[in-house]
């Protein structure tokens, strides 16, 4: 009795329905299917949370409200009152990060924030924006962005360049970091689980008892990985505002 | 108040609501920075990581592509490295220091520093 189970089988992307425009491949994934289901999700709890508006909330329309106030209350204390335009753009990101993080410890679930290039599309998307708003903003003096105060000018040849590469860098670590995270946790969780069933089935008598203590790790695990669902879905969302504030409050 | 706001039962729910709040560590309570301090310190410690080696792997490639279309290996990589490093401990040191405040950034009511060192934090 063989067991084959590879840890990063998981991430692989199967097509459900295969879609091909021209030589690109557009099909509807196992992927797309669970970013599907993270924005019908998201949209459920919102639009039936808000449907009853009722003084006392009651458990939906909690949830909107928390969801709406966290939101909400992040913008204000980090990009300031006239972050509140842009406060749709980060609601429907944290929601959407949040529900994919989190679908992706439902069983039979699949993780696509564990795919560099969804982490990346919406970091580019922030990024992008973000530069958009403050060149709208600032004009070419957006471009001061660059330049440090005060420093003499032949510092400047060196420091430019710094500044401009860790403009350049933002996109690349907030996805980077969402990526890494959800998918070093799920492939943690996976080689621990591949423990579980050999130990248990495979290993000599005296083992076996101790398939206990994969599976006990892989519990722990779990919890772990939910702390860091809701973590990486916070700190992608407030490095947006962060990012936003830069590009508002350009000296 | 009057009388009448002073027994309205959402009056005391409110109250009771404040309390709760007050008491509790939740994101409600208190700012999320100080809520879960392990969550909030792994989260840091792997937004201080990434963007150190983030910074360098991206300049590292960036240098990699400039020899490749011009043709100046090794220079291109060499150079951009010795940049990452610096823009990446530069990213850290502002995530340290300043909860991701770049160059430019001002907060409303401060004064442009006429002449202050551009890093000077006091």
């Amino acid at each position: 009795m063989a067991i084959e189970l590879h840890p990063l089988d998981q991430f692989k992307i199967e097509p459900i329905i295969p879609i091909h425009i021209g030589g690109l491949d557009a099909s509807f994934t196992n992927s797309s299917l669970l970013m599907v289901i993270a924005v019908v999700l998201a949209s459920i709890v919102v639009i039936w949370g808000s449907r009853k508006r009722e003084l006392v909330p009651g458990r939906w329309q909690s949830l909107a409200e928390i969801s709406y106030e966290f939101i909400a209350g992040m913008i204000d204390d980090n990009v300031g009152h006239e972050g509140r335009d842009y406060f749709p753009f980060v609601f429907t990101l944290f929601m959407f990060i949040f529900f994919g993080n989190l679908i992706g410890l439902v069983p039979f679930g699949y993780t696509f924030t564990a795919q560099i290039i969804v982490t990346f599309a919406m970091a580019a998307v922030v990024f992008i924006g973000v530069t958009i708003i403050g060149i709208a903003k600032h004009g070419w003096h957006f471009l001061s962005f660059f330049v440090p105060h005060g420093v003499p000018w032949v510092l400047l040849i060196l420091l430019v360049p710094i500044e401009l590469l860790s403009y350049i860098i933002r996109p690349f670590t907030l996805s980077i970091r969402l990526f890494a995270n959800m998918m070093a946790g799920h492939t943690m969780l996976a080689i621990f689980a591949g423990f579980v069933a050999p130990l248990a089935l495979l290993a000599a008598a005296p083992l076996k008892p101790f398939a206990v203590v994969p599976l006990a790790v892989d519990i722990a695990l779990i919890f772990l990985e939910l702390l860091v669902a809701v973590l990486q879905a916070y700190v992608f969302t407030i490095l947006t505002c962060l990012y936003l504030r830069d590009a508002i409050h350009l000296h | 108040m009057n009388e009448r706001e002073k027994n309205d039962p959402l009056r005391e729910l409110g109250e009771r609501l404040d309390k709760a709040r007050a008491a509790s560590k939740g994101p409600l309570g208190q700012a999320p920075e100080n809520a879960t301090s392990t969550g909030n310190a792994l989260a840091f410690g792997w937004r201080v990581g990434i963007e150190l080696l983030g910074a360098i792997a991206v300049a590292v490639f960036i240098g990699w592509a400039i020899d490749r279309w011009f043709g100046t290996r090794p220079w291109g990589m060499v150079v951009l490295f010795f940049l990452g490093v610096a823009a990446g401990m530069l990213n850290v040191y502002r995530a340290v220091s300043g909860l991701g405040r770049a160059v430019g950034f001002r907060l409303p009511g401060e004064t442009p520093p006429n002449g202050a060192r551009w890093d000077d934090e006091d």
